[in-house]
């Protein structure tokens, strides 16, 4: 065991909804052809910052979000960058023929940002929940899906995201996030970050549980199993390499998401493993069940996404690995 | 800038573009002939009189914008902009083909001087929209031209943009409704009414103009109009007849989405002489 492990804090930051929120301001201050839209939620998306200092490039379009992706996609061949964003379920889901045809078709260079993903909205319950968007923005042609862990990442990758040209999908969420990385810390669309690096088996992770898979490997360090720790931020394209390198190193993955698991993060890791180096793999995610309303933090624990399921799928993976 | 045509060549031009969009649709097999041949006049006024725009400038950032929110009726779009010259009129019969420009709906992808890539409908209101508030924000004179079929106004998505247009003042746009009374499986009346269509848009707050959709002094006369109209869209609300100039195809639904058979192309070339 290496004496210098990064020590992780995990204190509360800010939510990567707000993260996304705040970066929009900076990159609107630098680029005056960034025009946002929103669908009646710019309280909850954070754009409203965007709207308070850029009243003229903030589109109201009301509760219409079919509407909104289409009108993205027109000031994209008009050569405006839109940033449109809702509640990820009303994003992807109401706009989904309209990012289809109007925006990943002809490959505009807008962006779309979902808040709100995933269960841990917690009381308004599954039909606010977004829990299959990852799978759609991922059968979009061209698209890029991002999905950020903590605030660090949020504001780095909706930059990057921006300074991107062609369509993207970022996936945010409502609950403060703790925060994983340093102020500092580079970011490149494309390329997954080893956040610890380990021998036994590696935890692939996205969005909020990568802070789950973090508080796992100290676990499991302490019983002596090597966990490596991968950050997926982007989706898609996914880093095959880093998952490769991860197969071949480590013989045994689990992946772990606050998504579906069918369409989700896990199942294009598998294909990537499936076609470079196979080996065992675990899923941690929502199976095939829509949630309900209660607390973010028993939501988490009811749906099996904290660490305690991670530690178990670890277990059952390092079965299932070759001695 | 395109050179303006006079009255008569448009006719002219109008008719020629009819034999065309019969033989590229007898040529491919498959496609859109009624709402192609209903749109004609819109069509020929918009790209020969009303339109600022250049053919050998295509990516002109002030030019005026056609989108083709009823995508299928791509032949007659193809037929306007290879007579203006923005892409070869002896290739219009490699329509639907392996590789064609001309992709059986609307591809930007094949042909990156259209304005846009439709299809799927009800999509074009609100495309128009973002067009239009792009011009707004640029100081551009630029103006919007969104061509609709009256079935595809039964999509929802058109009446959320309908709001938009109104709500923001979108004065630089015009949709224009073919209202040729026939979809693909009868007659409108019939599958879904969308009666009465001016009502509608006016209640939305847009300026609305009813007019004869093949008469071409009338669709000039409407487009200087809704220019001068300030503070909201127009709607023109186009009368016309699906399958106009083919005998056998006015009013008949056979021909909304039913290519001509060769014979059936000879018959019509006679009619269009």
């Amino acid at each position: 065991m290496t004496p210098t492990k990064p020590k992780f804090e995990l204190k509360l930051g800010m939510a990567t909804r707000e993260a996304f929120g705040k970066a929009l301001v900076t990159a609107g201050r630098q680029n005056k052809d960034i025009v946002v839209l929103d669908a009646d939620l710019s309280k909850s998306t954070y754009t409203s910052l965007f709207h308070h200092e850029f009243p003229d490039r903030f589109v109201s379009c009301g509760i219409a979000e079919a509407d909104m992706v289409a009108i993205a996609g027109g000031l994209a061949y008009a050569g405006k960058i839109p940033v449109a964003s809702s509640f990820s379920c009303f994003l992807m889901n109401k706009g989904f023929e309209q990012l289809r045809v109007a925006v990943a078709y002809p490959k505009l260079n807008a962006k779309f940002v979902g808040t709100h993903s995933g269960i841990s909205i917690g009381e308004d319950g599954p039909s606010q929940m977004s829990i299959e968007e990852t799978g759609l923005a991922c059968s979009l042609p061209g698209f890029v899906v991002i999905s950020p862990a903590d605030e660090v990442a949020a504001t780095a990758l909706v930059l990057a995201a921006i300074a991107h040209v062609g369509p993207v999908f970022i996936r945010t969420g409502r609950m403060k996030a703790p925060v994983i990385y340093a102020a500092d810390q580079k970011f490149e669309i494309g390329k997954a970050i080893e956040v610890i690096d380990g021998s036994d088996v590696t935890v692939i992770a996205t969005g909020l549980l990568l802070a789950e898979a973090i508080r796992a490997q100290e676990a499991l360090d302490a019983e002596g199993v090597s966990v490596r720790v991968v950050d997926i931020h982007t989706v898609k394209p996914i880093d095959r390499e880093a998952i490769r390198r991860a197969a071949q190193d480590t013989g045994a993955i689990v992946v772990a998401e606050e998504h579906l698991v069918d369409g989700g993060l896990g199942v294009r890791v598998a294909q990537v493993v499936a076609e470079t180096q196979p080996c065992p793999m675990e899923f941690v995610g929502i199976h095939d069940t829509y949630a309900e309303s209660a607390t973010p933090e028993q939501l988490l624990d009811k749906y099996g996404l904290i660490a305690r399921d991670v530690i178990a799928a670890v277990r059952r993976v390092l079965a299932r690995k070759k001695k | 800038m395109q050179p303006k045509k006079t009255l008569p060549e448009m006719q002219a031009t109008a008719k020629k573009m009819r034999r065309e969009i019969i033989e590229m649709i007898g040529a491919a097999g498959s496609g859109h002939p009624g709402g192609s041949l209903s749109a004609v006049e819109i069509l020929v006024t918009l790209y020969f009189d009303v339109m600022r725009h250049d053919p050998a400038n295509p990516k002109w950032a002030d030019r005026d914008r056609f989108i083709l929110s009823k995508g299928h009726a791509a032949p007659v779009l193809y037929c306007a902009m290879a007579e203006a010259g923005y892409t070869p009129i002896d290739q219009l019969n490699t329509l639907r083909k392996m590789g064609s420009i001309y992709q059986g709906h609307p591809d930007v992808r094949f042909l990156p001087t259209l304005e846009a890539s439709t299809g799927s409908l009800g999509e074009g209101v609100s495309l128009a929209m973002g067009m239009g508030f792009a011009a707004r924000l640029n100081g551009s004179p630029s103006r919007t031209y969104v061509l609709l079929g009256d079935g595809e106004i039964q999509e929802g998505q058109v009446w959320e943009s309908a709001m938009f247009g109104s709500f923001h003042k979108a004065d630089n746009v015009v949709a224009i409704v073919d209202y040729n009374q026939i979809q693909l499986d009868g007659f409108v009346k019939d599958i879904m009414e969308v009666a009465p269509v001016a009502d509608k848009w006016r209640a939305f707050g847009w300026h609305t103009i009813e007019l004869d959709g093949h008469n071409i002094p009338v669709l000039q006369a409407a487009f200087k109009e809704a220019a001068e109209t300030k503070g909201k869209p127009t709607a023109i609300v186009a009368h016309t007849v699906k399958g106009k100039g083919v005998s056998f195809m006015e009013n008949n639904p056979k021909f909304h989405g039913t290519a001509p058979t060769p014979q059936e192309v000879k018959l019509a070339l006679q009619e269009l002489q």
